[in-house]
């Protein structure tokens, strides 16, 4: 167990570097190189020379990527280009907002799309069934930005159910402890403060849970439908053990086994979608960062951070479900 | 009185799009306690999906069950669910073809054993497991205590189907169904399984019902056997008349395809011609005719009945195979 | 001989004629079954409907839209004010866009662009990833585990967040920026799915009868391997061609879509004007969105249903 973990970790160092090689050098093959890309076309030549020299681009490649290299082992990602903070600073502070956020979204999708699989599985062909099969086939394929505006619209214009965008209230004068808002609030005894940011979140929350939660849902039911056709369900019923028995021990168990897998794969979709629910709620979160650093001119070594970042927590969370993946199916366990 | 009485039992499957497959079609049999009877048949003949309607077992929707199961007062197919439930697995065990995949293969082997002991019996945990390790022990698995703990995929085959024995029996049902219990095991292992199997039905007076396509597997072990074609019994003998003297031309094929080393037949294997998609339906008249060597033309018409014959069994043939004279 | 050829004529036409109806469905090919079943299923015939309607608006446009996409109208100009844009009038059924331009004939041109996006990004994602993988599949060894390990790095990064990444490490944005990017996504899937599925058959037995019978590497690969692999590559295509146009989307609403404002294509003007005149005039994004939704799932249904109906497990 500890040998497969530890060969996982390397090929999670590997991974790293290699996609921050490839950042690396696509950065510089960009024509007239990253400092054109900096500071723009109209820039005056003095400009661009202090900056090469600035940034080291004046050095000799394998010397850059050597430092670089370095950079990245070490943590250091250099100082953001529009705010001039270190980046670890600036990712730090959108962090939490993201994390609450995704987690909030993973909660909603696992919540509500194993139970909804697994009774439309077991309702199969009737109408809940279809119905579940039909709405999540349109969460699938609707624009979530689209979606998020659509419920902003309903739920916040004509009827106030829910505020519009925003973590919190201003003026509400909750202390800052982790970030996280709705925990800050439960440390700090401030609960109008954590249930003032819960009531922020839903609507974030559930739009960016659409997505991992019509597949969640979808895989479930396949899943509970094909180990519904096992000989060993067969074998259970054979047994004349209870409905309830047979379900719980013999059918969920078995059927969570590729959900586990698809919960992984899915924290990627989050965080992509982190990047548009964020935009249309006015989030102020990771995604928020990367929309800005693109958008307000390039502000390569933030992206270069969040690139990293999004690889090494894509990575890093489907390790873990694997290792659980292990926990429930003993097969995997011996190998 | 017959422990297992299955009268005139028909299983339709229908499905959407498509015609409904007759795949049994009025099957009767009975089976006395502490009585092994066989059925016999190529795969398609109906022989498997008796069993599982017998055990209510078949998939609620897309099929239609008619017919009687008596066991003994009871007649299972009108049974409430429920009251099924309380049956199977303590008065009527079943094993299956497939020892690996009939196993749940996330679930602790004891665990396997004890759920049936606590449904059933009434058992703790604790006490389930304590009896699981003597049933795994009566089958023949060493390390019993080891074993309860391991998973199905840390068994070699015979060792699963062994495990499944004992969790068929672990209740002293009255009766055993076992659905090619050895099909997919290696012939060495086959052997064990099927002396396994006779010494626990005769040391606890079980009764059998055999199903299988291996004649080998009747000839060792069942006191009569039903012979099934295209969804009808065809023949019904006891074991030595079966061999000894098959009256339906399609038993008559099953035997001679078997080989032999005591008899030197001095060339090919006989094989049956053609394959069961050859069939004709029965109301046309005898199903087997396409591939029949001894059809006539009578056999074409009319839906041929199952009769009485001279040995206590019965046979649906117009054209038997005769009787060898005594000599 | 005994059997059947022993009887009477017309007992034994009776038994060929009874024979031959139970068994018409007897030997027909896995391939002609599963048409057979897709053609029952009713998912698979709303999805093609919805795609070939899709399709004929796309290649008509010129013909059903009843004015030039790109021209602005004064008389729709006229009424534009910060929070007004006009709605339905006399020639201009939807009304305008935020700069006086019919958006009945932008809705009906952006099926073209929306087409040529979705079609390209499909397409350049499929051609790379079915290359990488054969390469990989065919050659194995160090090749394959450097491929593999490419397409590792390319996963490690979500789909959207790469074709973000790679939009914006571009120097400027095009729209084939754009469509390479959300192209480029798709690249690992198509390589992994075609080496996985090669792989499989390397040890299967047509390959290896051929193999047995002298047939050359290269023939097997591309007689025997691809065609084999390729139903699995064209049901992934068509759920690609709804990712690829979702993700196009995603993207112009981010900003980081094509610059050019003449150009009507769906995702852009979901992602730019709708979002942007939401509360002035949503039909503005409705319109949009409720195509890219239909025409999505449109792909995926027929995607999921060839599927389906290619699955052994459903047979018969």
């Amino acid at each position: 167990m500890v040998r497969v973990i530890l060969r996982r970790l390397i090929q999670l160092a590997a991974t790293v570097i290699a996609l921050m090689t490839l950042v690396f050098f696509w950065l510089r093959s960009l024509p007239g190189g990253p400092v054109d890309a900096l500071l723009g076309e109209r820039a005056t030549p003095q400009t661009r020379e202090l900056l090469t020299r600035a940034l080291g681009y004046d050095q000799p490649i394998w010397v850059q990527y050597g430092r670089f290299l370095k950079n990245v082992v070490t943590g250091n990602f250099g100082n953001s280009i529009r705010t001039g903070e270190p980046v670890t600073a600036v990712i730090g502070r959108a962090f939490p907002a993201t994390a609450e956020l995704a987690v909030a979204a993973i909660i909603i999708a696992i919540g509500l799309g194993i139970p909804l699989g697994y009774l439309a599985a077991r309702h199969r062909g009737r109408l809940l069934d279809n119905a579940t099969i039909i709405v999540t086939l349109v969460g699938i394929s609707i624009p979530i930005f689209f979606l998020g505006y659509l419920l902003k619209d309903w739920l916040t214009q004509g009827i106030h159910v829910f505020p519009p965008s925003g973590r919190i209230s201003t003026g509400l004068g909750n202390t800052d402890v982790t970030g996280f808002f709705v925990l800050d609030g439960l440390l700090t005894r401030e609960f109008d403060a954590s249930a003032d940011a819960l009531w922020h979140l839903v609507l974030p929350a559930f739009t960016l849970a659409t997505i991992p939660l019509a597949i969640i849902i979808r895989i479930t039911r396949a899943s509970v439908l094909d180990v519904l056709d096992e000989d060993y369900v067969r074998t259970a019923d054979a047994k004349g053990l209870r409905d309830a028995t047979i379900r719980k021990r013999h059918v969920l168990r078995n059927a969570l086994l590729p959900v586990v897998t698809t919960i992984g794969l899915q924290t990627g979709a989050l965080l992509a979608g982190a990047v548009l629910t964020e935009k249309v709620y006015n989030w102020g979160g990771l995604g928020t960062l990367i929309t800005d650093s693109i958008s307000g001119g390039r502000d390569y070594p933030v992206l270069q951070a969040l690139i990293l970042l999004a690889a090494v927590v894509f990575i890093v969370v489907n390790l873990v479900v694997d290792l659980s993946y292990a926990i429930i199916d003993p097969r995997v366990r011996v190998q | 009185m017959p422990l297992l009485d299955v009268r005139d039992l028909s299983v339709v499957f229908q499905r959407k799009g498509a015609e409904p497959v007759r795949a049994v079609d009025g099957v009767s049999f009975t089976v006395e306690p502490g009585q092994t009877v066989g059925l016999v048949g190529e795969s398609g003949c109906g022989k498997s999906v008796t069993s599982l309607a017998i055990m209510g077992l078949l998939p609620r929707r897309g099929n239609r069950v008619t017919g009687e199961v008596r066991f003994e007062d009871t007649d299972l197919l009108t049974l409430r669910p429920s009251d099924l439930r309380d049956r199977r697995g303590r008065d009527i065990g079943m094993i299956f073809q497939d020892p690996l995949s009939s196993l749940n293969p996330v679930i602790p082997l004891g665990v396997q054993v004890a759920e049936v002991l606590e449904r059933h019996r009434g058992r703790s945990r604790q006490a389930a497991l304590r009896e699981a390790r003597g049933l795994l022990d009566a089958v023949g698995i060493p390390d019993p205590a080891r074993r309860l703990k391991e998973f199905p995929h840390q068994l070699s085959g015979g060792m699963r189907q062994r495990a499944l024995i004992a969790i068929a029996l672990a209740c002293k049902p009255r009766l055993l169904i076992a659905d090619e219990p050895t099909t997919a095991l290696d012939v060495t292992i086959q052997a064990q399984i099927l002396t396994l199997l006779k010494e626990l039905v005769d040391d606890s007076g079980t009764a059998l019902v055999m199903i299988t396509h291996d004649l080998g597997v009747v000839a060792g072990l069942c006191d009569t056997v039903n012979v099934l074609y295209a969804g009808k019994v065809v023949e019904r003998a006891g074991r030595h008349h079966l061999f000894g003297e098959p009256r339906h031309p399609y038993t008559e094929g099953l035997l001679q395809s078997v080989p032999r080393l005591d008899v030197d037949r001095g060339g090919r294997l006989h094989q049956i011609r053609g394959s069961v998609s050859d069939n004709i339906p029965w109301s046309a008249g005898c199903a087997f005719a396409p591939r029949c060597d001894r059809v006539i033309d009578d056999c074409i018409g009319d839906t041929v009945p199952l009769e009485p014959d001279s040995r206590g069994g019965a046979l649906r043939c117009t054209n038997p195979v005769p009787q060898e004279v005594p000599a | 001989m005994s059997g059947i050829e022993a009887l009477a004529d017309h007992k034994r036409r009776r038994i060929e004629e009874l024979i031959a109806r139970t068994s018409d469905t007897g030997g027909v090919s896995l391939l002609r079954d599963a048409g057979r079943r897709l053609l029952r299923n009713p998912t698979a015939i709303v999805g093609a409907i919805i795609i070939v309607l899709f399709l004929i608006i796309a290649i008509f446009a010129p013909l059903v839209a009843p004015h030039d996409p790109v021209q602005r109208f004064p008389e729709l100009i006229k009424d534009l004010t910060v929070d007004t844009i006009p709605g339905a009038t006399a020639g201009h059924p939807l009304g305008s866009d935020p700069l006086g331009r019919d958006f009945a004939s932008r809705m009906i041109f952006g099926a073209r662009q929306t087409l040529f996006v979705g079609v390209l990004a499909t397409l350049i994602g499929l051609l790379l990833g079915v290359l990488l993988g054969a390469v990989a599949g065919a050659i194995g060894g160090w090749v394959d585990v450097l491929i593999m390990r490419f397409t590792d790095v390319m996963l490690a990064l979500p789909s959207l967040l790469l074709a973000i990444t790679l939009v914006a490490l571009a120097s400027r944005s095009t729209q084939w920026t754009v469509i390479i990017a959300v192209a480029v996504v798709n690249v690992p899937i198509f390589a992994r799915l075609l080496r996985g599925s090669m792989l499989a058959q390397r040890g299967s037995d047509h390959v290896l009868a051929a193999r047995a019978l002298g047939v050359k590497q290269r023939n097997i690969v591309l007689r025997h391997m691809l065609p084999n692999s390729l139903t699995a590559v064209i049901v992934q295509a068509t759920l690609t061609f709804a990712v690829a146009i979702l993700d196009a989307a995603a993207l112009s609403f981010l900003g980081l879509g094509d610059p050019d404002i003449n150009r009507a294509e769906w995702g852009l003007m979901l992602g730019v004007d709708g979002v942007r005149y939401f509360e002035v005039r949503p039909e503005l994004a409705y319109f949009p969105a409720l195509a890219i939704i239909l025409v999505a799932l449109g792909f995926t249904l027929l995607g999921e249903s060839i599927r389906e109906a290619l699955d052994p497990k459903n047979r018969r």
